[in-house]
């Protein structure tokens, strides 16, 4: 029997706004000293009420745009109820019947995996039961993160492969840090994933029963995760064995899950509208000035470079990773719109200015400023188009642009790496390399293109390495 | 008589007769004095310049200690003040206490306090009614000449009909619900309670208004225009008069009488949906009350019991610190909300809501004003129905309906029975328009 998976994500991503839902409180990191940064609000003091963050509405409509979905000019909020020491109003402001977001979808590898739904909530305190090993007497609550906004987004079970998933976490981290809604620090909680899995007879219809794994930290726990969630279930189908419809816990130091809890232990939330706060009612006018402002979306400008300029997709893949990297590279199309200068470009972004940025350590949002000057980047690119410099040489201008911060148009003189495309000269040094070496002139002509090494060397050396090689074969070749 | 005169004459009165009433959880006699001698000073007076104003226990006052007529929040401590109470010291009021209610507003008697029965200033043998029955009492024995109650579903209207004088309960909306204990989000509405019309106008013109802090008040209120009453059209809303007082509805009679006389025309109101508001009411507002009430886990404040782990913890807290009624109504409303039962309870509940709504948008079609009996009985007995929630529920027949739809509505003292207990009228508007109530208010003088 064969079994095919099928798995459906939930991802709760934290907004990158300045203060928090449903208070003013301002959002601080996980090394501030507890309890600094919390109201009568998101500590549910007697009496105090929510206000919505208008910021917060306006990144979960972004969202629904870059994934395609269909925004609601109507939704609602909705209380989840269940008591946790860190959930300081017994419930969570969430939506449920009717989200801000729904019915989108996003590509990977040309295959569609179809969004259900996103929604704003607030996130729930943070509670400390140890300290380290140390098991502590009383379990501690900080509610600085208490109230802090999230958008969960729900995918349908589109996915059938644990690579599949990844690769989906991947486009959705991308889009998400792309119209700069949050920075996705899985590390740093601002990206949480929890999937769905469960297996079913490859070619049937209906879905085998799912289990829910939680505690997945990294895109890398999600696949192994889902691995060994898979052959679990495979082993425990053809051994007879039911799924139990459960949820469990990924444990990354042993490689396996555990159950968390079991349907019959699952909470009933309770969920209905939280009459503290009216619908959500939003203006056509907004959600489009909304969408204006998001501008073209990474898989849009992928599909406009292949066409515009005949690059390979994954060329393009890493300048289309990051708006930051992105509007880098703008900058080199504003210069130029030959052909082969932007791929020459992109070369060496792809090659030597990546390699610069990840060395230097330049943060994305730095790379505006602190990222090797775009224009010498566009200089190199069209020596290279115009056989002005052979490729060893843009190296060495490229490094030597950044040290002295002059233009690679002057240092290919003042380093005299300008390629000579004179023929009548080149032509001489040939002619001398053949005298010299005959026997290797010859294999050549039977055949054997290997065979010039000998020659070229002669040419470059006579020329100071300015020959251009493609001319000194074409030479060759005549000869 | 200056204000710091004025201060000590109502707290001597209180030290001599509240003893035996009830009124006041706390009295803040050395606050109210200090704040009488800063007022003395004062060249540009506020609205409410120097009157005196009790606040019921469920509305926030910095530094103070508030506890909803709870032992789960005894010893509570105000970190902020609410809105209304705000927009009261504002105004030059003076605040001088916190005055007793059923726990959490729930109920209609005050006998549901953790800490003791408030007693009718009129007849001491009896109720003051509920649950703002503190405030309604003390503006009843001149101890304040204002206070503030919450009414959710008569909670001001009916103490104010049982102790004889004047309660507003305003439009859904309209007063900022900041810093006040929340029963039942949907339908909690602060409001004032006095003896003149003209004080619980100013009253409730200074605590009214849009709260960024709220964000169920509305931004633009659309009052209507001013209309004299001998304009108005008046709606006489039928009733089935079954179990109502001989007493109230000869005075009922009498207030039609009246009222026809001033106003421009009478039409008879039916409201087919009337008779299932009670019902949809307790579903509504204990749903919202089993969420509202989560917070008091004992966690971040109030009264904390230890047990062996978190669950019994949580058990032991929330088991001693509510009385009964508030369990009733958290397991109730939890029971409606569960998986299985919302369809059934919580959601037809709403629909039969939005039909009581529909009866009052029909009946504005051809009333300006509405009026009803505030309750079908005078003040009844303390312990008489206090072993029997339901018919003490029933006591809010007619008050509920105006919290389900947002409107206004105003309880006027008009009438006592043979014991000398008094009558209330409850004159309804449509939302915005408590204008309107207070001029009909004046033709029943």
């Amino acid at each position: 029997m064969e079994f095919e998976s099928v798995i459906g994500l939930e991802i709760h991503t934290q907004l990158k706004t300045q203060t928090k839902m449903f208070c003013s409180c301002k959002i601080v990191d996980s090394n501030s000293p507890a309890n600094s940064s919390i109201c009568p609000v998101c500590t549910a003091q007697p009496g105090a009420l929510p206000k919505p963050n208008e910021k917060a509405v306006e990144m979960a409509i972004k969202i629904g745009h870059a994934l395609n979905c269909s925004i609601n000019k109507f939704s609602v909020f909705a209380r989840k109820n269940y008591f946790y020491p860190d959930l300081p109003k017994g419930y969570q402001i969430s939506q449920y019947e009717l989200p801000i977001c729904e019915n989108g979808y996003i590509e990977i590898s040309n295959k569609k995996i179809r969004i259900k739904r996103a929604h704003l909530e607030e996130d729930a305190g943070k509670s400390l039961h140890a300290i380290g090993s140390e098991k502590l007497e009383h379990t501690l609550v900080d509610f600085n993160r208490c109230g802090v906004p999230l958008v969960e987004i729900v995918s349908e079970a589109d996915m059938r492969t644990p690579d599949e998933a990844y690769e989906y976490l991947t486009e959705l981290k991308k889009l998400l840090r792309w119209i700069d809604v949050s920075n996705c620090d899985m590390e740093k909680g601002e990206l949480r994933c929890d999937v769905n899995v469960s297996i079913r007879e490859k070619g049937t219809e209906k879905f085998g029963t799912k289990v829910e794994i939680k505690n997945l930290n990294s895109f890398k726990a999600v696949k192994d995760a889902l691995n060994y969630e898979i052959k679990r279930q495979t082993e425990a189908k053809l051994k007879g064995e039911n799924i139990e419809h459960e949820t469990r816990l990924w444990d990354a130091s042993k490689g396996i899950t555990v159950v968390m809890r079991t349907k019959e232990m699952a909470n009933d939330y309770r969920y209905f509208p939280d009459p503290d706060l009216p619908p959500l009612n939003i203006e056509e006018e907004k959600i489009e000035n909304i969408k204006k402002s998001l501008g073209k979306l990474p898989y849009q400008i992928k599909k406009e470079y292949v066409l515009k300029f005949g690059v390979k997709e994954e060329d393009i893949e890493t300048i289309t990773s990051s708006r930051y990297l992105n509007s880098y590279f703008e900058k080199i199309l504003s210069f130029t719109s030959e052909k082969e200068t932007i791929k020459n470009s992109l070369n060496i972004i792809n090659t030597q200015v990546l390699g610069y940025i990840n060395q230097q350590k330049i943060d994305e949002a730095d790379i505006e400023t602190k990222a090797p000057n775009p224009k010498f980047v566009f200089e190199i690119a069209k020596l290279l188009s115009a056989n002005e410099v052979s490729s060893a040489g843009a190296k060495k201008l490229f490094e030597e642009a950044i040290k002295t911060n002059e233009s690679p148009s002057i240092l290919v003189e003042k380093l005299g790496l300008k390629q000579t495309n004179d023929l009548s000269e080149i032509e001489k040094f040939v002619k001398e390399a053949v005298e010299l070496n005959k026997k290797a002139f010859e294999d050549f002509k039977n055949g054997n293109e290997k065979a010039t090494g000998p020659i070229v060397g002669y040419v470059m050396k006579q020329s100071k390495g300015r020959a251009n090689p493609k001319i000194v074969m074409d030479i060759l070749k005549k000869l | 008589m200056n204000l710091e005169e004025k201060v000590r004459e109502h707290i001597n009165k209180i030290k001599e007769k509240d003893g035996k009433i009830k009124s006041f959880i706390e009295v803040w006699e050395e606050d109210s004095i200090k704040r009488a001698k800063e007022l003395e000073l004062k060249k540009e007076k506020g609205k409410l310049y120097g009157k005196i104003v009790a606040i019921k226990d469920n509305m926030l006052f910095e530094g103070k200690e508030i506890t909803a007529g709870s032992k789960i929040l005894k010893g509570h401590i105000s970190s902020y003040t609410a809105t209304a109470v705000k927009k009261m010291i504002d105004e030059d009021a003076i605040i001088i206490g916190r005055t007793n209610m059923d726990e959490f507003a729930m109920g209609s008697s005050n006998e549901n306090s953790a800490y003791f029965p408030t007693r009718n200033p009129i007849n001491t043998d009896y109720v003051p009614g509920g649950s703002s029955g503190g405030s309604a009492a003390a503006v009843a024995a001149d101890f304040a000449d204002i206070s503030l109650g919450s009414d959710t579903g008569g909670s001001i209207r009916q103490p104010a009909s049982f102790c004889g004088i004047y309660g507003l309960k305003p439009t859904y909306g309209t007063v900022s619900r900041y810093g006040l204990i929340a029963f039942a989000s949907s339908l909690d509405q602060i409001g004032p309670f006095a003896k003149t019309i003209d004080d619980l106008k100013s009253a409730y013109d200074t605590i009214k208004g849009f709260d960024p802090n709220d964000s169920t008040t509305y931004k633009e209120m659309k009052e209507h225009s001013d209309k004299k009453l001998s304009d108005m059209s008046l709606g006489i809303i039928e009733f089935d008069e079954k179990g109502c007082d001989e007493a109230v509805i000869e005075n009922f009679n009498k207030a039609i009488g009246e009222l026809s006389k001033k106003t421009k025309k009478t039409v008879k109101i039916k409201m087919p949906h009337l008779k299932y508001a009670i019902s949809s009411y307790y579903i509504v507002a204990s749903s919202e009350a089993s969420s509202n009430l989560a917070r008091f886990d004992g966690i971040r404040y109030g009264r904390y019991e230890e047990g062996k782990d978190l669950e019994s913890s949580y058990e032991k807290t929330r088991g001693k610190g509510f009385g009964t009624e508030v369990k009733r109504r958290i397991i109730l409303g939890t029971y409606a909300l569960s998986a299985g039962y919302y369809d059934e309870y919580y959601l037809k509940a709403q629909k039969i809501r939005a039909l009581v709504k529909k009866d009052f948008d029909e009946a504005f079609k051809t009333a300006d004003i509405l009026i009803i009996p505030t309750t079908p009985t005078t003040a009844f007995k303390i312990g008489e129905k206090s072993e029997n929630p339901l018919s003490m529920y029933l006591n809010d027949i007619f008050t509920v309906p105006v919290n389900l739809a947002g409107v206004c509505a105003l309880s006027a003292p008009y009438g006592k029975d043979s014991k000398g207990l008094p009558c209330g009228v409850q004159i309804i508007a449509d939302r915005f328009s408590e204008k309107y109530l207070f001029e009909a208010a004046k033709g029943l003088l």
